[in-house]
């Protein structure tokens, strides 16, 4: 069956502070904390390792504390 | 269909609320404030009152919310919040009058103001962050703190014999006549986040209406201070806060 939501996600790499309660959350497991990156207040960020399996559900971005994660999503006709 | 087909502003469903300025917050990683102050940036926002909000800080971690969310604030001395409150409301009777306290602010050195507002009925919000501790000074035992929690004025875990019992202070204001709504909420995951903005914008709309004293009470983690990853202190806060301080409205005088 063909997909019918797309989402996608910016994260503000600067913003965040890799307490990774989005990794948790996010239902598909697409985040996980970036390794052996930091961001220059010294926190490793978090990073989507998968971006077609994003459905834009907004839960990341709902726990995120640090209002790092923008969401998009679209209807696919 | 392209990422960038995606990223379209029209199809924007979530990003940090527009109240909210570009200055970083100061909170450890996972710290439950961030996401208290973005539901009352989001909610503020929704309900129109950019121009009309008054926000009073506590001392606590959250001394800086000034700095983060772009509306009126006045900062009070420790505990003094809800004096300082009655005073904003009393003057600018068509303003929303909120304070914002952790726990030790609210219900230690604040425990008289609180009580005092909220009994007289004054109309306004009382947010509680309650994280058991006292976060800003080093994880000291707190009114708040459960019996047998570890702290670092309690090394070998609150003893009611010798610390008291712990302060149930949101069931206290549920027995005072000028209490309107009084609501115990959290933020660990989507629906409680979801159910604690309903909560604040009922006490906001409240607030607004003059109709009683609201208190929300948010059970909260602190990590630092639990010495505990954010995603471990959300579940030791599911595992033992929740037991004690039970989630859900305790008044509702509108229902
Ligand atoms: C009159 C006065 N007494 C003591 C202090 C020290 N002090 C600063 S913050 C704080 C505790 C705040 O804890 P809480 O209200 O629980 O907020 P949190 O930091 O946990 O968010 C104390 C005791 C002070 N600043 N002023």
């Amino acid at each position: 069956m063909m997909k019918k939501i797309q989402g996608a996600i910016v994260i503000n790499e600067e913003r965040c502070k890799g307490c990774a309660l989005c990794v948790e959350t996010c239902p598909f497991g697409l985040l996980q904390i970036a390794v052996r990156k930091v961001n220059t207040q010294g926190y490793p960020y978090v990073e989507q390792t998968n971006e077609t399996d994003c459905t834009g559900c907004a839960n990341c971005a709902t726990v995120c504390p640090d209002a790092c994660i923008s969401v998009y999503r679209k209807k696919v006709l | 269909m392209t990422r960038e087909e995606i990223i379209q502003s029209e199809n924007l469903v979530m990003a940090k609320p527009r109240l909210m300025n570009d200055t970083t917050m100061h909170y450890c990683p996972g710290c439950s404030h961030g996401v208290v102050h973005k539901l009352i940036a989001e909610i503020i926002e929704e309900m129109g009152l950019e121009e009309k909000t008054i926000g009073v800080c506590p001392v606590g971690c959250a001394v800086f919310a000034y700095r983060y969310l772009d509306i009126d604030w006045q900062e009070a001395a420790h505990g003094r919040a809800p004096a300082v409150a009655t005073a904003c409301k009393r003057l600018w009777n068509d303003r929303l009058v909120f304070t914002y306290q952790g726990d030790g602010d609210l219900a230690c050195i604040g425990a008289c103001e609180t009580i005092h507002a909220l009994n007289r009925g004054e109309k306004i919000t009382v947010i509680f962050i309650n994280n058991a501790i006292y976060g800003m000074t080093g994880g000291q035992m707190a009114p708040t703190t459960l019996v047998g929690m570890k702290t670092s004025t309690c090394p070998y875990g609150r003893d009611p014999e010798l610390h008291g019992y712990p302060l149930n202070i949101t069931e206290l204001a549920t027995h005072l006549e000028g209490t309107a709504y009084v609501t115990r909420q959290s933020v660990h995951n989507v629906m409680a986040i979801r159910k604690a903005k309903a909560a604040i914008k009922k006490a906001f709309t409240n607030s607004m209406n003059g109709i009683g004293s609201n208190l929300v009470e948010i059970v909260s983690t602190c990590s630092t201070g639990w010495k505990k990853s954010p995603v471990e202190a959300n579940k030791w806060m599911e595992d033992n806060m929740f037991k004690f301080y039970q989630i859900g409205d305790l008044k509702d005088v509108r229902r």
